[in-house]
């Protein structure tokens, strides 16, 4: 990892508290997230006072703030659950967001250091991205590291970083089915890398551990696909990788950059496989529509910013998706509001 | 990898061959004997072929020098390149096996992070024998390893794979950088060991380096030619990036899987930077249009075999590349007798490949022979 100085003061940490109880997640944090400020945003859903450990620069959103921000969008948008962290987007006006779920630690590295998620994932965002060409030593930019024998020198200054995806130890993102049917399975695997995702390649980001520069593609990260029984475990949803493929298709359109690997953290036993499987199946089922819509959707070469694209994405999910599932329906008309939304608030 | 509690056959034992293009000696072979003394290698050996090499007792092999290579190709030999490891790909092409590891003799065996040997071989097979996922990104890296499996969000439709063509593997110590990076990092050695295996999307092209390299003869082998380099040509250390680009986008059009990441072996030699940078400069330039020729090719449906795609890329460089260089002219040509002289050696009608089928037979004794 190449030391980059970090200009504190261009970083927000947002966490959608899903459970009242932050302190440990927090303390276990405390040494990284106690150096920037947080944006605290609560489950509109949640009951009860948040319990958050002193010693912290932050601030919290509730559901009546959130209620007096979005007003008559309210209908269209939901906020509850995950969703919440993407209110805390709206109002960050910083340019690097960190987001990491509250059921996740800090991981350590193969010689046992602590990782500094928030280190990492703004140095993958404030180094090049090379999605135009695949370097078989992985991150360039990496000390230690460089583009290799027959990579094309113009391509070799790479573009902005858009997102920077980021992995787990121990519970890794698998979907009900497949974790139900390995209950044992557990990522113990460190892959000492961070990679570019070439242009064109669509893929599933998880939502759980993410980085993304919000003046380059900030309304890309949005809440629009909510399945009919979604809940409150990553097995009950699929929002953040119907947003992921938004970023992705944003990210080719404008010629930015989406980095994956790079830094895990550790996440922790929470919840029942088999149980979400039996409540929540659909989001399995409709990622086989979902993965092809995204990777033929062609956006038109005047779409050249983050709102305009999503915008015709939203077009193109209402003529060949809504047809199919009102989730989808429902999922166009969010991401019209959202921008909307977007728009109203980040020119306040 | 695990190791079983009883002895099992090396896999593929006889279903594959490693081909080893040399021009110096072959003494790195002692080091991997242990993996590679199961299997039949070729041998091929470039420059002076008066020279003798040696090849260490035990190893069951055919070796091939240039008199060998035109013997067997006649005016067709003009395709295989004299002066540069690109001469492999005669070892490619009279291989009778379904798979190939070709592996350069300036690689040695590595160690994994906990010291131990790695099998680089072994991980090929197991890159080659396992599907892969070029159509959608696993965030995993190659969901079908021990302890990974396919992310949230993977539609199981997706999850079959496809087979896999490439098994494309890595190098610590010294890093297969172009002359310009070596001048400028001469000290930089690669100490990183990436514990990955992943699938090269479908669309996306990469340089491939043939020095630690595995494939599936069967399934892309026509499309793995090395090229025109080395002596009487503009361009050198160009030969492994061609045939990746080439065998890419076939890949790509035919739904096969190229892999990259481990095996990781040692590269012990830095090859010397002026002489590199006077091989490669020309390709420093190409490749700038080279590039996006690569990225646009399209096939049209009739080409449905590894050889039509091929012989219809070549006409597309031709037409394409030709205003670059000359050059490409006479590669085009190559490329058309490349794929003949592959169509002559391995066609079902014919028996046998050598016009001296004693080439076949690994006895010492006939290398004197073909020395003369």
């Amino acid at each position: 990892m190449s030391q980059i100085s970090i200009n504190h003061d261009e970083v927000d940490i947002v966490i959608g508290a899903l459970q009242l109880d932050l302190k440990s997640f927090m303390e276990e944090w405390r040494p990284v997230f106690s150096q920037f400020h947080l944006i605290i945003v609560k489950d509109p859903d949640l009951k009860g006072e948040l319990e958050i450990p002193a010693g912290f620069n932050f601030n919290l959103y509730t559901k009546s703030d959130i209620d007096g921000v979005v007003g008559s969008s309210s209908n269209a948008i939901s906020f509850s659950g995950y969703s919440c962290r993407y209110f805390g987007y709206l109002m960050s006006r910083k340019k690097y967001i960190i987001c990491i779920d509250d059921d996740c630690i800090p991981a350590r590295d193969s010689a046992g250091n602590f990782v500094d998620a928030v280190a990492q994932h703004i140095t993958n965002l404030s180094t090049p991205a090379t999605p135009f060409f695949f370097n078989t030593l992985y991150d360039p930019f990496c000390k230690g590291a460089d583009f290799v024998r027959g990579y094309p020198f113009s391509l070799r200054s790479g573009v902005d970083c858009g997102l920077s995806c980021g992995l787990w130890l121990n519970l890794a993102d698998l979907d009900a089915p497949t974790q139900a049917l390995k209950p044992e399975l557990r990522n113990t695997r460190y892959v000492d890398a961070v990679l570019t995702v070439p242009a064109r390649t669509m893929m599933p980001v998880s939502g759980i551990n993410i980085g993304f520069n919000r003046e380059l593609v900030g309304p890309a990260l949005l809440p629009a696909f909510r399945l009919a029984k979604e809940g409150n475990l990553r097995w009950e949803t699929v929002e953040d990788i119907w947003t992921g493929m938004c970023v992705k298709v944003v990210c080719d359109q404008l010629r930015l950059g989406v980095k994956s690997g790079l830094p895990y953290v550790w996440r922790k036993e929470r919840g029942d496989a088999i149980e979400s499987l039996k409540k929540e199946w659909e989001g399995v089922k409709l990622m086989e529509d979902v993965v092809p819509f995204f990777q033929s959707l062609r956006l038109s070469t005047s779409a050249a910013t983050a709102e305009d694209c999503l915008s015709e994405i939203a077009a193109g999910v209402k003529e060949q998706l809504a047809p199919t599932n009102p989730v989808f329906a429902r999922a166009a008309e969010t991401m019209v509001e959202w921008v909307k939304l977007w728009k109203r608030v980040q020119t306040q | 990898m695990t190791t079983p509690v009883t002895p099992v056959a090396p896999p593929l034992k006889d279903e594959l061959d490693i081909v080893i293009p040399t021009i110096r000696n072959l003494d790195f072979l002692e080091m991997w004997r242990p993996f590679f003394q199961p299997y039949h290698l070729i041998i091929v050996q470039d420059g002076d072929p008066s020279k003798i090499i040696k090849v260490p007792d035990g190893f069951d092999y055919e070796l091939y020098n240039r008199n060998d290579i035109n013997r067997i190709l006649g005016p067709k030999a003009s395709c295989i390149s004299f002066k540069d490891s690109a001469c492999r790909c005669f070892g490619f092409m009279v291989s009778k096996k379904k798979y190939i590891f070709t592996i350069d003799d300036d690689c040695f065996v590595a160690k994994d992070p906990t010291g131990k040997d790695i099998n680089a071989l072994q991980q090929h097979i197991h890159n080659l024998l396992s599907p892969s996922t070029p159509f959608f990104f696993n965030t995993l890296y190659d969901p079908y390893r021990e302890g990974a499996d396919f992310v949230r969000g993977y539609p199981f439709s997706m999850r079959e794979g496809v087979p896999t063509a490439i098994s494309h593997g890595l190098w610590l110590n010294i890093p297969d950088y172009d002359a310009p990076t070596q001048l400028v990092k001469p000290r930089e050695r690669n100490t990183r060991y990436v514990d990955a295996v992943l699938t090269i999307p479908k669309g996306t092209i990469f340089p491939m380096c043939g020095m630690n390299l595995g494939f599936d003869r069967e399934l892309i082998g026509p499309a793995m030619y090395f090229g025109l380099m080395g002596d009487g040509q503009p361009i050198g250390r160009y030969d492994d990036m061609w045939a990746g680009w080439c065998a890419k986008v076939i890949c790509d059009h035919l739904s096969l899987g190229v892999k990259t990441g481990l095996p990781y072996i040692w590269h012990s030699k830095a090859s010397n930077p002026f002489v590199n940078l006077k091989k490669e400069y020309k390709g420093i330039y190409w490749q700038e249009d080279i590039i996006p020729f690569f990225q646009s090719v399209t096939f049209s449906k009739e080409s449905t075999t590894v050889q039509k795609c091929y012989i219809e890329l070549s006409k597309m460089v031709k037409e394409k590349l030709s205003k670059v260089d000359p050059y490409f002219q006479k590669l085009a040509d190559s490329m058309v007798t490349w794929i003949e002289a592959w169509e002559e050696l391995n066609s079902p009608a014919k028996s046998a490949p050598a016009a001296n089928a004693d080439a076949k037979r690994s006895r010492p004794l006939f290398i004197f022979f073909h020395s003369v």
